[in-house]
């Protein structure tokens, strides 16, 4: 017998250290590289994990279709249009998604961000007061309305459902009672606000530059992290991989921007949503604050034990849901330079409900991301505007946007049924 | 083989009692448990196992008695509390959001923080250190819990609860409705936990679990002590009959009716 001779058997970290720590377990595929990545996201979409992938396709049929019909669905002055319509219930989609995200709902937003428009306007146009202390004033309304909310649902635990639908009355009324006997407040187009939201446009040389800009802030922060991973011994996508990400990336805002620039442009209004999308992103996947909202939609019981602070979380999430459709109710005055006594009526509440849920945020809770309020809003206003362009009436739009989410819903559904066969539940 | 010198236990309780209206949960109960020991906590239902374990935890403020908790006596008025003492309880709903990936489960309210941001660099490794230093067997971090099996889930609650360092792990019926392979996994790792130092206090159900891994057994009946056994030194007999009361019932009757037969055989 050598046993007593032969050296030690290797030590287990000498090969721990060769292999990045997350790749030792020998049940898991291998995928590096451009391709890997590619193969990786295939089984990813196969097995339900299907992200944002519907929505796209759909925007791609829908905007296919409405081409055929009438080519000027994507000329240049039509896109920008498009682009100004989508952003005031897109800002309230935004909010809708943080409420959906903890599984609950907000059922006054549509209320909400008409009483902050008329609070806006009467503030301005006939208390002449200056226009972004009106503006601040309109969005405290809001943040106030939510923080009402958030005590009600901690305080007695009534359904949000409830609060908010007793909220849609009661602010609607708050809204009549503001506009008081004029019914319309018109807003004078010289003011700041209503310029900034159908006048200011980038000029084009910027919008390029933030074209540019973005790509390369996502390319130097994902190298940061990846370095940091691999100074942890964990493994880190090929440089190639993340590269063509961001190329990707730069040359779909390109091909936008360039798009826009043919007519407009690029309006300030926009840049402003989409980065309040960017930053909602940046919160909800990236800080304690976001983790806690996921954890509280997925079981409240389990966050409440892990010492959340859940009643905190809650006030906060009904607060910003409200002051995101004041917000939007603000723009939506800007734009039409005006608010009556229907401002934030009719299908204001439902398109934003339908858009966070078409972009893929579940009604459960949880599951989603601030991107499908900009995703589901596109495929809203793409589709209004398509019908509005071929001159159908209202009622034939009300019905698409009915039954394209519906499809959305089943969509989601069908794809959480995979999920779940896939393991990935 | 007896032990000369009992180490100094980590968490005893004495006296305590707990009152719900009329109903006396817990009378004068004696129960401790050393550093590096597995206590398995006994009882038929309504026995006052959860009761006391709610105690240890802070969910319930007990009527009387005496706490010692690593040397200094304490009373625990808050789940909180009990953690930062370094009590950790998992509870038999583990208590994991589906949603999240293991790490975002490991260290859910208690976020590791790089430049005002989660550092998921810094959480992912010590979330696979953590689970190395168990064996535990998780092919990846990056899944959503929903996607692990029961052992594995249990597992990840297990870790969780190590975190903070705590010196008693409670595990609530953690082999509850788990397989034949995943219980085994379950039970390895409260061995391991015991090799770490930490006093264990094994809640269950299952005779053959509390007689593979733990040291001693604590026996309620109807919210008192009916004794403490040693593993090494008693049967799943003799601990059933001090659960059930009696050493004459059913389940032991057709033990007793068996065991003969079985050495004939």
């Amino acid at each position: 017998m050598t046993t007593s001779q032969t050296p030690p058997p290797a030590e287990p970290t000498d090969v721990a250290d060769s292999v990045p720590a997350d790749l030792q377990d020998e049940r898991l595929i291998a995928s590096q590289g451009v391709g890997g990545w590619a193969s990786a996201t295939w089984q990813r979409i196969k097995s339900g994990d299907l992200g944002s992938l519907p929505v796209v396709i759909g925007l791609v049929i829908i905007w296919a279709v409405f081409y055929g019909l009438n080519p000027a669905f994507i000329s240049s002055r039509n896109l920008v249009n498009l682009t100004l319509q989508m952003v005031p219930i897109g800002t309230l989609a935004i909010g809708v998604v943080l409420v959906l995200l903890l599984g609950e709902i907000d059922l006054s937003i549509g209320s909400m961000s008409g009483l902050s428009g008329a609070i806006l306007a009467v503030l301005f146009v006939n208390q002449g007061m200056s226009i972004w202390l009106a503006v601040v004033i309109a969005l405290a309304a809001g943040a106030v309305v939510g923080l009402v909310y958030g005590l009600l649902f901690n305080r007695f635990g009534v359904p949000s459902f409830v609060i908010t639908l007793a909220g849609l009355l009661a602010l609607l009324g708050f809204q009549l009672r503001v506009l008081g006997t004029d019914g319309t407040v018109n807003i004078p187009f010289q003011s700041g606000l209503v310029q900034f939201a159908s006048q200011l446009f980038l000029p084009e040389w910027l919008a390029y530059v933030v074209a540019v800009a973005v790509p390369v802030v996502y390319l130097l922060a994902r190298l940061r992290t990846d370095q940091r991973r691999k100074a942890a011994g964990l493994s880190a996508p090929a440089l190639t991989t993340v590269a063509v990400r961001a190329a990707i990336v730069a040359v779909l805002l390109l091909v936008v921007v360039s798009v826009l620039n043919r007519d407009r442009g690029l309006s300030y209004m926009v840049v402003l949503f989409v980065a309040l999308v960017v930053v909602m992103d940046l919160l909800i996947r990236r800080t304690t604050w976001g983790r806690s909202v996921l954890a509280i939609g997925g079981n409240v019981e389990a966050a409440r034990r892990a010492g959340i602070n859940v009643k905190r979380i809650y006030l906060t999430v009904f607060t910003l849901c409200s002051t995101f459709a004041a917000l939007g109710g603000i723009f939506a005055a800007a734009r039409l330079a005006s608010a009556n006594q229907s401002s934030g009526g009719a299908d204001t509440n439902l398109n934003a409900i339908a858009a966070a849920v078409i972009g893929g945020t579940s009604l459960f809770g949880g599951r989603g991301s601030a991107y499908s309020a900009l995703l589901g809003i596109l495929v809203i206003f793409s589709i209004s505007n398509g019908l509005a362009l071929l001159s159908v009436s209202a009622d034939i739009r009300y019905i698409v946007t009915g039954a394209v989410l519906l499809l959305a819903v089943v969509i989601d559904s069908l794809s959480r049924r995979s999920r779940a066969a896939h393991g990935r539940a | 083989m007896s032990t000369t010198t009992t180490p100094a236990p980590v968490l005893s309780m004495t006296g305590v009692s707990k009152r719900f209206g009329a109903v006396q949960a817990l009378k004068d109960i004696e129960f401790d448990v050393a550093a590096g020991e597995v206590v398995a906590l006994v009882g038929d239902n309504g026995a006052g196992k959860s009761t006391l374990v709610k105690t240890i935890a802070g969910v319930y403020a007990p009527d009387g008695g005496e706490v010692v908790f690593d040397g200094n006596p304490v009373t625990i008025t808050s789940p909180s509390e009990a953690q930062n003492l370094g009590i950790a309880t998992v509870f038999q709903d583990l208590a994991l959001c589906d949603n999240l990936d293991v790490v975002g489960n490991l260290f859910l309210g208690n976020e590791r923080k790089h430049a005002g941001a989660l550092d998921e660099v810094t959480m992912e490794k010590e979330s696979w250190r953590l689970l190395r230093e168990l064996s535990a067997k998780i092919p990846s971090v990056r899944i959503p819990v929903a996607s692990l099996s029961g052992g594995q889930r249990q597992t990840v609650a297990i870790a969780r609860s190590l975190l903070g360092e705590p010196k008693v792990v409670m595990l609530d019926e953690p082999t509850a409705a788990l397989g034949v392979a995943q219980t085994a996994e379950v039970l390895n790792l409260v061995e391991r936990l015991r090799e770490r130092g930490l006093g264990v206090i094994l809640i269950s159900h299952n005779m053959s679990d509390v007689m593979a891994v733990a040291d001693r057994v604590a026996v309620l009946r109807l919210g008192r002590n009916n004794g403490v056994y040693r593993v090494a030194d008693t049967s799943s007999q003799e601990i059933i009959a001090a659960i059930t009361g009696a050493t004459t019932n059913a389940v032991t009757a057709r033990a007793a009716r068996r065991a003969p037969q079985e050495e004939q055989s």
